[in-house]
């Protein structure tokens, strides 16, 4: 069992969270992008071995938010809440 | 052997219980504190099981956790299969039956098997039984699987409890080390849990002298529990630490032994310290499976803790120093002891009254079912009723392990050790090495230290004689003559490791798979080093080369039940309940699942439901029903951009929805999918209700949340879910407004104050009602909603009124009849995974918006441009002819191949047309609307032909007659 | 020559005391160059070196393997093998794999002891028995074995389960294959690694790529820890760390790598026949023939690549297990572990050529890689051999999240995304 870091209601067990997907995957408006970069935002992921920087939801507030953690050692290296910026 | 139970002693037993129970059907004496294998050895019992493969006979090798051989299955209520022998206590009346024999461990009709071990080598099974094929022989080669049976009577003896528990320090076995670590612990300020595996503590100072700060070991131990007890820290026994996982979290599995299932525990402690002890080792010679042979060790320990003096003519084999106690305890038992020592230099005295032979080794063991001899490596014999082996320590590093801790292979102890430390984990005692409690103290007043206590109280002191470590590894050699056992439940042999080598599986992993080595219910606790270590012998490696195995949970098997905790029925995946369930009920509601809910289905009880929803559908039509939809989603959108919010979430543009109004729409994923579909209610300038399907409120919930935050933020727009806050209860039908109209709810229900889609505000019995001319039946139609705690009076008084209407309670059932009359889709049923908004008729938002929205540029792919789409229709059967069923494919051939060309999404007898109504997805499906095509379910094929997906008023009339 | 596999040569073994045996498969050092290389030497990768030299006569191949070989997912499945699924598509590729699978053993002469002793998909409401239906209707039409499943036929393969009144997920029918069944895992991959050594291919264990060498924009070779080693046509099939090697040739992928976990039960005498898959339970469970009880579930919730078990999926899995057979609240959990899987939003394979041309892609098979192996090697030896698709193979192309043709068999089983 992992303990997340909420920015709003502190360490809580894994289950409480949802990954959301990589941050900073800006989404691309409009009818006419071009549809390989509408695919890279829609399906593209980086996935990395190691340090991965990704948004969270803790669903028991239902606040969204940014981690940055270790996708081997599951060590958690920071967390902070979307601080009102958009696609952070 | 003939083992026999002392007239006096046994630190554990209590002689004045006496016990009794059957081991494969003879009874079996013993004192309370024995365990099964303990009276099994006063008992004189030999034969207590039947390896795996080749069904040799198999005697109790240990007296704890590591037992490869004493399984037995427990019957009765709290039947377990595979229970180790060496620690089940003993209990009067128990019923007990060894594995993997048949009738009985002594004379099990399998053992013939044995006779063609040369032909059955590990892994033969890959090399035969391919022609004619295996099908033929898997029958009885699977016959033969498994050990213990599963008791077809077994009932649950109740729901297993879980446990969430934090401390600052988990100490992991209560042995000399574990204990002093504890009190260390203890006395710097921490809050400490001290946890093992057997009932009593103390760990090897049960059975083994020591004198600590002066005195006897029992009295230390006492004293340093009840120290621990008396602050109010934790002490667990009878409980095994199974597991170490993410973030250090550890696994704990409580025994009890009054009938109550085992207790799973979650621990969360700041600092782990594994104080696990070693597992002694067998040696290798010929024959060293046989019943009689065991652990030096064990036999110390069944000899002090239980009186069990496990021989009379005793041969004991070691390559360490620690076998000394055991075999001078013997002799002066009154056993004739002969100490068979593989060092020629270097060791201890011989104890009073025993035969020490240096610089010799075991060659082979001889007998049958018992065995009654050695030949020592210079051909020596020497008759024995038992066998005692101490070929070294294994560390217990499972846990140290688990936690991706690695190893460090020491030459001088011949054992991997813990190597650079883990974050949060200390290792102390025998399974850091320590040999003399002099090293096992030292080690855990560092420890304690390093876990960054600056008060930490000095460690006690050993002031008895002191072990020393001096070992001569004794690994199994290639080439060895005869058959020397290394896995005694999976029977893996040295040659099968000679074979796997030979044949390139030298890879520590595939040796373990190809051999099965290790892989038993004691997972290679006895087995493991000495299989890889013969690896390392047969290629040339050092054994650090060869590596170890990963370390994977539990350490020891624990009862699935634990897992499961309380979730066990309902609680295993809990049903959401209207407010209204228990007066459904007592009006004979029959509940179905549907998306989650627990909803009426029809009414009428159970008898003839087919009939029961047939007249609901019917009568509907006739004059109204009443129809508790309460499920609907009711999450409510507010704030100043929530116009702008909703047309981005929305594939309708629902901006110029003005307030008091309502509109249908979808909602998409960002693959163009459709997602959810329903009716936004907007209530004012700023205020939306997003009106979902029933089974996608979360889901909705968490979507609108996750747009609100990532594109529009917090101060934007705030979203509530009120669905279980409101019952919502439905009217419909063409007297739907005059049995409102009875209940006199302080609004205009005049079709200009109210028109079809549109909302009204009342009020009724003090509290405010939200009215909504919404259909899903294609009927007039009011949906009201109330707090949910209001609910039942309305619901009461609409039932009163609609006598005067001859008004019909529906179910889901018929409602679904309703709407498919209608064309009316329902998500996820008549539309899948792939269904774009188009498919369903609806094109203008794709080809007119001009505003972003979930999922638009998802409806300009390739695929969503294809031309042969399957698009929703209806469907209609030759007149007489039942209705199409649900699944049904419709079908064509291409190139003489078969292909789907759609399929039957909804399909039911309509009460009121007299005929059956269907839709379903079929590709191009809208350009063919009179098509008869071919219709394939499970074989048969018929005929359909293609329609628009309305079939009951297509002019809309009813809705406002 | 390796000797040959049979009831014979196991009798004359045995009578030589076993010592005749030759090594399953050769360990030679890498050359530097070979004609085609294939990353990964899970059952993927040795089956596709396998029939670039059994199908095309390439058999200058070499497999390089970062661990030793079958140690990935092919070791950590629950052996299932099967081809019950929906779209045409989904229906050639797995059918193929299927028809592989039957005759695997003689094709390799290893008893990969496939035991198709039938799986049922249960279904646990009204809603449910119509997608059965609509399943079971489109597996005929495609040509695959099914039948719809009354809850008495469920009762017939598994008498053991949960019918009681109160059962949380009661049993309306199922969806049968008769020939689903299971394999032995690891003997899938050491059958191929033998039978593509014979056939002259190079398996190079502890071999880990380090780099890509790309020259005029294609890929010329890799760098390993054993040295440069040069092909002109390389795949990889490295399930579970597909993201990180594409990383190293400069693109991305759509995957997400997950822990997907299962467990074994201790051995007990037989006592479950077949494949039972519940999904409102979110298990699937069959008996191996060793006896003990093999148990999947669902994924972790987690992005990872930590191969290791956790406690909140494991709980979940055997509070869902005991649902279905409460009656094996008796036994005791032995071993748990986990695989790392790519998880492709469509849960469908990657097989094609990447983004660096002369690399070519087979990933992305989520929870489902071990019954594909024989028809993705096969596929992805045809990629190597000619550059060009197979029929069955095109539409898993790395295109497809352009063009938005997805394979999303949970689509077609009405679970709207």
């Amino acid at each position: 069992m992992q303990l997340f870091p909420c920015p709003f209601c502190g360490p809580r067990d894994e289950t409480e969270f949802h990954y959301g997907g990589d941050a900073g995957n800006i989404r691309p408006d409009g009818a006419d992008v071009p549809i390989d970069r509408w695919a890279d935002y829609l399906y593209l992921r980086t996935n990395p071995k190691g340090t991965a920087r990704e948004i969270w939801v803790h669903m028991t507030c239902g606040e969204f938010f940014v981690m940055e953690r270790d996708t081997v050692s599951h060590k958690v290296l920071s967390s902070a809440a979307l601080g009102g910026e958009h696609a952070a | 052997m003939t083992a026999s139970r002392l007239a006096t002693g046994g630190s554990a037993i209590d002689r004045s219980h006496p016990i009794r129970f059957s081991f494969d059907g003879a009874t079996v004496h013993g004192f309370a504190g024995d365990t099964i294998a303990s009276a099994l050895l006063a008992g004189d019992v030999a034969v207590v099981g039947r390896s795996f493969k080749y069904h040799r006979p198999r005697g109790i090798w240990g007296a704890g956790v590591e037992e490869p051989n004493a399984l037995v299955d427990i019957g009765g209520l709290r039947a377990t299969p595979n229970t180790r022998a060496t620690t089940e206590p003993a209990r009067d009346g128990l019923v007990a039956r060894s594995v993997n024999a048949t009738p009985s461990a002594l004379a099990d009709r399998n053992a013939f098997l044995d006779r063609f071990a040369r032909f059955i080598p590990a892994a033969f099974y890959y090399k035969t039984f391919m022609w004619p094929e295996w099908h033929r022989f898997e029958p009885r080669i699977r016959a033969m699987a498994g050990l213990g049976k599963v008791d077809a009577d077994w009932a649950s003896p109740g729901t297993a409890d879980q446990v969430n528990h934090h401390c600052d320090v988990l100490v992991v076995g209560a042995g000399p080390a574990g204990l002093a670590a504890a009190r260390l612990a203890a006395d710097a300020g921490l809050s400490v849990t001290l946890v093992d595996d057997q009932q009593n503590p103390g760990g090897s100072l049960g059975h083994r002298a020591g004198e600590i700060d002066g005195k006897p070991a029992a009295a230390w131990i006492a004293e340093t529990v009840a120290a621990l007890a008396s602050a109010g820290h934790l002490i667990l026994p009878s409980t095994t630490a199974f597991g170490i996982y993410d973030h250090n979290l550890v696994g704990l599995n409580q025994r009890h032994f009054d009938g109550r299932p085992d207790t799973l525990w979650r621990v969360r402690p700041r600092r782990i310290v594994l104080a696990t002890g070693a597992i002694e080792r067998p040696l290798p010679f010929a024959n060293n499976d046989l019943p009689g042979i065991l652990s030096a060790d064990a036999a110390l320990a069944y000899l002090r803790r239980h009186a069990v003096l496990v021989g009379r003519r005793i041969v004991v084999a070691t390559n360490n120093d620690s076998a000394y106690e055991t075999a001078g305890a013997l002799a002066e038992a009154g056993a004739e002891v002969r100490l068979v020592d593989l060092r020629r230099d270097g060791t201890p005295n011989a104890p009073a009254n025993v035969r020490l032979i240096k610089g010799r080794a075991l060659a082979s063991a001889s007998g049958k079912l018992r065995v009654d001899g050695v030949t020592l490596d210079d051909g020596t014999k020497l008759d024995a009723d038992c066998v005692l082996i101490s070929g070294g320590w294994t560390p217990t590093i499972h846990l140290f392990g688990q936690a991706k801790g690695k190893l460090a292979w020491s030459e001088a102890r011949a054992a991997f050790l813990p190597g650079d430390p883990v974050d949060g984990i200390a290792v102390v005692g025998a399974a850091a090495g320590a040999v003399s409690l002099s090293e096992v103290f030292a080690g855990a007043g560092t420890a304690v230290a390093s876990l960054g206590q600056t008060k930490a109280a000095l460690p006690p002191r050993s002031t008895g004689p002191e072990a020393t470590g001096g070992i001569t590894a004794a690994w199994p050699l290639p080439g060895s003559k005869g058959r020397i056992w290394i896995d005694y439940q999976n029977d893996v042999t040295v040659k099968d490791v000679e074979l796997a080598a030979r044949e390139n599986f030298v890879s520590v992993e595939h040796l373990k798979r190809y051999t099965t080595l290790g892989m038993a219910t004691d997972q290679g606790k006895t087995s493991n080093l000495p299989g890889l270590a013969l690896m390392a012998g047969i290629t040339g490696r050092t054994v650090p080369e060869v590596g170890t195995t990963t370390y994977r949970p539990p350490f020891t098997p624990v009862p699935l039940a634990s897992f499961a905790g309380a979730r066990v029925g309902e609680l295993m995946a809990p049903v959401r309940r209207l407010p209204l369930e228990n007066v459904h009920r007592s009006s004979g509601a029959v509940f179905q699942e549907y998306g989650g809910w627990l909803r009426p289905a029809h009414y009428g009880g159970n008898a003839d439901s087919e009939r029961s929803i047939a007249d609901e559908a019917r009568r509907a039509r006739q004059s109204v029903a009443l129809f508790d939809g309460s499920t609907l989603g009711k999450i409510e959108v507010i704030g100043l951009q929530a116009a702008a919010f909703v047309d981005f979430l929305y594939y309708n543009t629902m901006s110029t929805l003005k307030p008091g109004r309502c509109r249908y729409g979808f909602m998409l994923s960002e693959n163009g999918v459709v997602f959810d579909d329903g009716v936004l209610v907007r209530l004012d300038e700023q205020r939306f209700v997003v009106s979902c399907s029933s089974s996608h409120v979360a889901a909705v919930h968490a979507r609108l949340e996750e747009w609100r935050q990532d594109r529009f933020g917090h101060g934007a727009v705030y979203i509530h879910n009120a669905t279980s806050d409101m019952a919502t209860l439905t009217v419909s039908g063409p007297n739907a407004r005059k049995l409102l109209e009875m209940l006199e709810l302080g609004l205009s229900l005049d079709d200009a104050d109210l028109p079809h889609m549109a909302i009204g505000h009342g009020i009724y019995a003090g509290d405010e009602v939200r009215i909504a001319r919404v259909s899903f039946t294609g009927d007039r139609s009011y949906e009201i909603s109330i707090r949910a705690d209001r609910a039942e009076p309305l619901w009461a008084q609409l039932r009163q009124a609609g006598q005067t209407f001859d008004a019909v309670v529906i179910g889901l059932e018929a409602l679904m009849i309703l709407r498919a009359e209608k064309g009316f889709i329902v998500i996820g049923k008549d539309t899948d995974g792939t269904t774009l908004p188009h498919d369903l008729g609806v094109d203008g938002p794709r080809t007119k918006r001009q505003t972003e929205f979930v999922g638009r540029r998802s409806l300009f792919t390739e695929e969503a441009s294809r031309d042969n789409r399957m698009q929703l229709v209806g469907l209609t059967v030759p007149q007489g002819e039942a209705p199409l069923p649900t699944g049904a494919h419709g079908i064509k051939r291409i190139d003489g191949r078969l292909r789907s060309q759609g399929f039957v999404t909804s399909s039911y007898q309509s009460p009121t047309l007299g005929r059956p109504v269907a839709l379903g997805l079929i590709e191009r499906g809208a350009a063919r609307h009179g098509e008869t095509i071919d219709i394939q379910h499970l074989g048969k094929i018929s005929k359909a032909t293609i329609t628009a997906p309305c079939a009951f008023n297509p002019a809309g009339d009813r809705l406002h007659a | 020559m390796t000797r040959r596999y049979s009831a014979l040569s196991l009798f004359k073994e045995g009578l030589a005391g076993q010592t005749g045996w030759q090594p399953a498969w050769r360990s030679p050092e890498p050359k530097p160059s070979y004609d085609a290389i294939v990353i990964g030497g899970g059952g993927h990768g040795l089956a596709t070196a396998y029939y670039l030299a059994k199908n095309h006569n390439i058999a200058r191949v070499a497999v390089l393997e970062k661990g030793w070989i079958g140690g990935g997912n092919t070791g950590r499945n629950t052996t299932v093998v099967r081809s019950n699924y929906y779209y045409p598509e989904s229906v050639e590729l797995y059918g193929l794999a299927h028809r592989l699978y039957e005759g695997l053993a003689k094709d390799l002469n290893y008893n990969v002891m496939l035991s198709q002793r039938g799986m049922v998909n249960l279904c646990h409401s009204t809603a449910e028995m119509e997608i059965g239906a609509r399943t079971v209707n489109a597996m005929q039409i495609n040509g695959i074995d099914a039948e719809l499943f009354s809850p008495d036929d469920v009762r017939r393969v598994a008498p053991i389960y949960n019918f009681s009144a109160d059962a949380r997920f009661p049993v309306f029918g199922g969806i049968w294959q008769g020939r689903a069944g299971t394999a032995r895992h690891d003997a899938v991959a050491w059958g191929y690694a033998r039978a593509a050594s014979r056939l002259g291919v190079d398996i190079i264990q502890n071999c880990e790529i380090t780099d890509f060498i790309i020259e005029g924009g294609r890929c010329r070779g890799v760098q390993t820890s054993r040295g440069a080693i040069r092909a002109d046509r390389i795949g990889m099939a490295v399930a579970g760390h597909s993201s990180v090697l594409a990383a190293k040739a400069g693109f991305r992928l759509p995957i997400n790598s997950y822990a997907l976990q299962a467990c074994v039960s201790e051995p007990v005498k037989p006592i479950l026949d077949t494949v039972v898959l519940s999904p409102g339970c979110g298990v699937y469970v069959s008996q191996s023939d060793k006896g003990e009880i093999v148990i999947g579930g669902g994924l972790d919730r987690i992005p990872s690549y930590a191969q290791r078990g956790n406690l909140p999926t494991l709980e979940t899995v055997i509070a869902g297990l005991l649902e279905m057979f409460p009656i094996f609240g008796q036994l005791k959990l032995m071993r748990q572990w986990a695989g790392i899987v790519d998880v492709v939003p469509d849960s469908s394979p990657i097989i094609g050529e990447s983004p660096l041309p002369g690399l070519f892609l087979n990933c992305g098979w989520g929870t489902g890689g071990f019954k594909a192996i024989p028809a993705g090697g096969t596929l992805l030896a045809q990629l190597l051999a000619t550059g060009k698709h197979n029929d069955i193979s095109r539409p898993f192309d790395l295109d497809r999240f352009a063009t938005g043709r997805l394979i999303d068999e949970a689509a077609g089983s009405g679970i709207a995304h």
